[in-house]
């Protein structure tokens, strides 16, 4: 693991990012948005998603601002995370959109 | 009064005819503060007072209604969205305002979306509202549906139509709404017909008092001719006739046009999956898998609470054979503390058996609680992702091993057969040679890892296709090193379930699919046609 200091601020770590598409039948709903967020959650970095490479950026953690984002099926979903548990969240993030949030 | 025709939009099928019950919003009134800090509190209680209510009802159910409510109390737990209001409470504005006037926002912008699933949550956001307003004001704004009724209304909220009871018939007639609502999904699923954008519901004088409610074409007919009335009726009749026929066909074992017998089998993720399914709707279960029993938030599962579940699966199957795969972790399914992490490229690295062959301490207790519950039916074990005879073998060694400890002890048990996954195509071109009981054809992994193609990388999905002659020669190579071998071979991929591909595999010889518990009447249909 990362040999860090877990008082040190998230933003003392370079911000990691990937994208991935949305498979399931209707996009980023309700169900997602909620396994989504449980999911980002449980890690310590700072984890927020787009429409776009360069933003703007939603909190992965919050479901009312991930609903506002309304990400339809096909789109590109953009993750920014950064913080200790970073690789690992990104890659939670990156597996749940990839398996469809377990509805394909 | 003469009859009204309305036109609208089906969103669950189904004849249904009853008395109109119109739905109004209730206005409820409360004595206000003028003590802004008192207004936030009183808000922050009924928000908190919302979200226990809802939290107690998700106790007494589960699966998509379940879904449903758990939207609504995350919703409701995250400060995001009463942050308007409060701020608006801090300028001196009623709580019960603040509320109304921040969710309305909210509500505004669901509407305003281009996707129809989005402008659908709005009648979430408008059941939150409401629910969070009613503990404001201390009464129940969920207004009251008399059973088997004809609900007419503008649009109707999760919570009300959870509070009806619609076993004795009924139906929702709405001027707005959405066929991509929630309710309009627990309507599907309870069997009560539903039509959406009928347009104003507006009478001269008296509100209608009889509804016929067509959900198959989506159009309704208030306060109608008696001879409209008895020509409805005749079809209600005739179309629960062909309902009752197709459920007993479902029910059915199939066989082609020209009269071969194919077996379908279950494909499940979780043992809810099963909940409400009469087992006759199938020959047996084809895949469980068992990644759900190792979800990050439970840590690892120790073999007693596997030897419970795999033994309730085989208490449900009633003796047909009951297919469980070992965890296939990794590439698409990371677990977190089991799976490599940063693998440059995971579908080609440590998963499934190869990954259980690594951590052989997390495998043998697997292994102990599927030989422990073997006793409990007709079980069989398939590996994910073998590759090379050996990986079989080594598996087998373990499997053995754990049977005999476990005789040792005197603990009951039984050794499956063991089997394994046609996933990568080296399997499926030597099948011959692997010792194994039984092939499963994985046609989502065979068709990604023979066509070098992911199907959820868009650019190249049509490469992934299940049906090219590349992936099907591999398939009938596999069915025949079955047939010299004399072992079953079935296929639990989403080919299974493609009717398109129907014709195509069972040419191939397989005689044995495996699908999604939703799709059995669909693929029962499809093989009913194959050969005519």
């Amino acid at each position: 693991m990362h040999d860090v200091n877990p008082g040190r601020a998230a933003d003392a770590f370079v911000p990691l990012t990937a994208s991935a598409v949305l498979v399931n039948a209707v996009g980023l709903h309700a169900r997602p948005s909620v396994k989504l967020t449980q999911c980002a959650k449980r890690f310590a970095a700072k984890i927020e998603l787009a429409l776009a490479p360069d933003g703007p950026w939603t909190d992965a953690k919050s479901p009312v601002k991930v609903m506002r984002v309304k990400a339809p099926q096909g789109a590109t979903l953009h993750f920014r995370v950064t913080g200790p548990d970073g690789e690992a969240a990104l890659a939670a993030m990156l597996a749940l959109v990839h398996d469809g949030f377990g509805e394909a | 009064m003469a009859e009204i025709h309305l036109i609208g939009r089906a969103a669950s099928p189904g004849l249904a005819i009853g008395p109109v019950t119109m739905l109004t919003a209730a206005v409820a009134r409360r004595a206000a503060s003028d003590d802004p800090a008192q207004e936030a509190a009183a808000l922050r209680a009924a928000i908190e007072g919302a979200r226990a209510e809802i939290a107690e009802q998700i106790k007494a159910i589960q699966g998509e209604v379940a879904d449903i409510l758990e939207f609504q109390v995350a919703m409701l737990e995250d400060d995001a969205l009463a942050v308007a209001a409060y701020e608006v409470i801090s300028v001196g504005i009623t709580a019960d305002r603040a509320w109304r006037l921040a969710l309305d926002v909210e509500i505004a912008g669901y509407r305003a979306a281009e996707d129809e699933y989005f402008r659908a949550r709005a009648a979430d956001i408008v059941d939150i509202r409401d629910r969070v307003l009613a503990h404001l004001c201390g009464v129940d704004t969920v207004a009251r549906i008399i059973g088997g009724s004809i609900v007419a209304a503008d649009d109707i909220t999760p919570s009300a139509f959870l509070a009806a009871d619609w076993s004795h018939g009924g139906a929702i007639a709405l001027a707005a709404g959405s066929p991509s609502s929630h309710v309009a999904m627990l309507a599907r699923a309870r069997g009560t017909p539903m039509v959406v954008g009928l347009g104003p519901l507006a009478w001269n004088g008296q509100p209608p008092a009889l509804a016929l409610v067509d959900g198959d074409a989506g159009s309704v007919i208030f306060d109608p001719e008696p001879e409209t009335r008895r020509l409805f009726e005749q079809r209600m009749v005739a179309a629960n006739a062909a309902l009752a026929a197709a459920e007993a066909a479902s029910l059915a074992p199939a066989h082609t046009a020209d009269g071969r017998r194919i077996a379908v089998l279950l494909n499940i993720a979780a043992p809810e999956d099963l909940a409400s399914l009469d087992p006759a709707i199938c020959d047996g279960i084809g895949l469980v898998r068992t990644e759900f029993l190792f979800e990050a938030s439970h840590g690892l599962p120790d073999e007693d609470t596997q030897y419970a579940i795999y033994r309730r699966i085989l208490e449900w199957a009633q003796g047909r054979p009951v297919t469980i795969r070992t965890l296939d972790a990794g590439g698409d399914k990371p677990i977190a503390g089991l799976t490599v992490d940063g693998e440059s490229n995971p579908f080609l690295g440590l998963r499934g058996i190869r990954l259980s062959l690594a951590r052989p301490e997390v495998f043998r207790v697997q292994l102990r609680a599927l030989a422990r519950a073997a006793v409990h039916g007709v079980l069989k074990v398939m590996l994910p992702m073998i590759a090379i005879p050996s990986e079989l073998d080594r598996a087998g060694v373990m499997l053995d091993a754990e049977v005999a400890a476990l005789k040792a002890k005197g603990i009951a048990c039984a050794r499956p057969p063991l089997g394994i996954m046609i996933e990568v195509p080296a399997a499926a071109l030597c099948a011959e040679d692997f010792g194994a009981a039984f092939y499963s054809i994985g046609s989502n992994d065979l068709t990604q890892y023979t066509m070098a193609a992911a199907r959820d990388i868009g650019a190249v999905a049509d490469l992934n296709d299940a049906g090219n002659p590349a992936v099907l020669a591999l398939i009938v190579r596999t069915v025949e090193a079955a047939r010299k071998r004399s072992v079953e071979v079935s296929l639990c991929g989403d080919a299974a379930a493609d009717i398109r591909l129907t014709t195509a595999l069972l040419a191939t010889g397989l005689r044995t699919l495996s699908v999604a518990p939703l799709t059995v009447a669909r693929l029962k249909t499809a093989i009913a046609k194959v050969g005519s």
